[in-house]
């Protein structure tokens, strides 16, 4: 029987690590001149060093190394004074040289923190996430597996391509965190989304969730009060905001319904299935002595002077949560609005858009509701919806100009999700055009009055409101067309009332 | 099974390197390599007599450190440079054999 959530919480506590990917935006690769951007056909971005031919040599991208130091400057992290890459050596395809370069007990970056905040029901509350490191690392080649369904289980052999690896990736990795309670899950997803924040507020990587451009692999366990720390399990690549409050929510449930029923938790390696939200076990996980890591002989030490780290931190922007601090009071809104419209994902959304000339209240009227709506039906995030800040800007400005109703614009974000083309070519396709020539609108004026004589009288013996019944029927007869508040103006002119 | 040797090599590591490698070795393989690995590592090892305790160990033999390279993209290596070195290429991917003791 499955323990529901509540009951875990009572006999439980839950201790969560998250160690976080990150692929950097820079121009090239972190040991070699190879493009690093995304997708590109396959094995067209490599060269003798990412493909680990023999005689080729490594050298550090200086953006890199730039990118890691700024990251862990903002993670209130110490820089190192000296550190040097290490030799993390595998049996695995995914790297040509049989070897992925890391750092292992020399991370550049160490004992940070990040706060976060969640959302209860007693208002904001913080937690601090403590910073155990920050490393560099190069990422690997990207697998598919031929003959069996896409799955390693089943296929007789795989193709490999290195357009990837090499690309430069920050490695974060927390502390153990501890008291979060019942708001593990939600701190999990918090944190990962205020490193997200913060990486792109750094302008240091794009971070495209759903281009794999970061990736969290989630520690749980659980342990009765009082007692010894349980033993953890360790899911991987967990790659969505909402996904990883899932993998912990449910790796929980899965390890209190063993725990009450008296087995054992293994520590192992567990996959996150995207679809059911469940993990299933993976390979039992290699020790850390089985990776051989040695200092790597082809790369020289890391020695960022003081005056180099200064610079760095000269060129940190405005943090997240000061810039968010900030938002809210320029627009004047509640915690709980922010933290709402923060938790939607549709902060930077609507500054792209209020960018885009789009006024702020109106910016966040479309994200944080039907936009947030639809997000929420599809299970995905906002911004992976097909709908852009320019798009919205475009909307607005339609509006604006008269050239749309409210209905309308309803109409052409419907075009907008269903993926019918742009902002443009939804209008004609689906005929928006508002009805503007007062000589038809007055038509359907008189039309309407003709239908419901009383409500003429009732009108001219000055129960305005009751004009809301003629302006409704001729919005239908015009299908929406008309913009409402100038029918208004029109029934009132021709009934000679005025407001 | 054999003890363990001075470096640390016996036969039980040497089935765990196999099976971290995905290699079935019989019984005269494990004590084939176990000895080889003993040999090889008895030779390495003798450096380590000459160490000081004075002589702090390195990793690269010219000290040197912070040599960077500029964040520059240049094109690479185009697939007629290398495929004829591949032992398989097929879909513009490189084709390796299937991969053991995975459920993903």
């Amino acid at each position: 029987m499955t323990t529901e959530y509540n009951a875990v919480i009572t006999e439980f506590d839950p201790i969560i690590g998250l160690e976080t990917h990150i692929e950097l935006g820079t121009n090239s690769k972190m040991f070699c001149s190879c493009s690093a951007q995304f997708g590109g056909e396959p094995n067209t971005f490599v060269c003798p060093v990412c493909l680990g031919m023999p005689g080729s040599m490594p050298v550090v991208n200086r953006v890199a190394v730039e990118s890691t130091i700024r990251m862990g400057l903002a993670l209130n992290c110490s820089i190192v004074p000296w550190c040097r890459f290490a030799r993390k050596n595998y049996f695995y395809p995914d790297m040509p040289k049989n070897y992925q370069i890391s750092q292992y007990d020399e991370p550049l970056c160490i004992n940070g923190y990040l706060d976060v905040t969640v959302a209860t029901e007693n208002g904001p509350q913080v937690f601090r996430v403590e910073i155990e490191r920050v490393h560099m690392e190069e990422d690997t080649g990207k697998l598919l597996h031929a003959g069996g369904a896409g799955r390693i289980h089943g296929a007789t052999h795989s193709l490999v391509d290195y357009n990837r690896a090499g690309i430069p990736l920050i490695e974060v990795v927390t502390k153990p965190i501890l008291g979060t309670g019942d708001l593990a899950p939600e701190v999990a997803k918090a944190y990962v989304a205020e490193l997200r924040d913060l990486m792109r507020a750094l302008g240091v990587s794009d971070v495209r969730m759903e281009e794999g451009s970061l990736r969290c692999d989630v520690n749980v366990s659980l342990s009765r009060p009082g007692e010894e720390w349980g033993t953890r399990t360790e899911t991987k690549n967990v790659n969505s905001l909402r996904s990883v409050e899932r993998a912990v929510r449910t790796e929980m449930i899965r390890q209190a319904d063993r725990l009450r029923s008296g087995e054992r938790i293994i520590q192992e390696t567990r996959h996150f299935n995207e679809e059911t939200g469940d993990t299933t076990s993976g390979r039992s996980k290699e020790q850390a002595e089985d990776y051989r890591y040695f200092p790597e002989p082809d790369l020289v030490p890391i020695a960022p002077s003081e005056a180099w780290i200064e610079e760095l931190r000269g060129t940190l922007p405005e943090i997240p949560s000061v810039r968010r601090a900030r938002l809210q009071i320029d627009w004047g809104i509640s915690d709980f609005d922010m933290q709402s419209l923060v938790n939607a994902g549709a902060l930077d959304l609507i500054v792209a858009s209020i960018d885009a000339g789009v006024q702020p209240a109106a910016a966040r009227k479309w994200w944080t509701g039907e936009l947030t709506r639809v997000a929420n039906e599809r299970n995905c995030e906002l911004e992976e919806l097909t709908v852009s800040p320019s798009d919205i800007a475009e909307i607005e400005g339609l509006i604006s100009a008269g050239d749309l109703t409210d209905k309308m614009a309803r109409s052409v974000f419907e075009g907008l999700l269903a993926g019918e083309g742009s902002v443009s070519q939804i209008v004609s396709q689906r005929g928006l055009v508002v009805v503007s020539d007062d000589a038809s609108l007055i038509a359907a004026i008189t039309a309407a009055l003709a239908d419901s004589p009383d409500i003429a009288e009732k009108i001219q013996g000055g129960k305005i409101a009751a004009a809301g019944s003629i302006v409704g029927a001729v919005m239908k007869a015009t299908q929406g067309q008309a913009d409402a508040a100038k029918v208004r103006t029109l029934l009132l002119e021709q009934l000679g009332v005025k407001e | 099974m054999t003890d363990t040797s001075a470096n640390g090599i016996d036969q039980n590591l040497v089935v765990h390197l196999g099976k971290l490698a995905r290699l079935e070795l019989t019984d005269v393989e494990v004590e084939h390599y176990t000895l080889q690995l003993e040999q090889i590592l008895g030779a390495i090892a003798s450096i380590s007599e000459v160490a000081a305790a004075d002589i702090p160990p390195t990793s690269h033999p010219i000290p040197l450190e912070n040599v960077y390279r500029e964040d520059i993209a240049i094109p690479g290596l185009l697939h007629e440079d290398f495929v004829p070195g591949a032992p398989s290429f097929e879909d513009d991917r490189f084709r390796v054999p299937r991969i053991l003791g995975e459920s993903a």
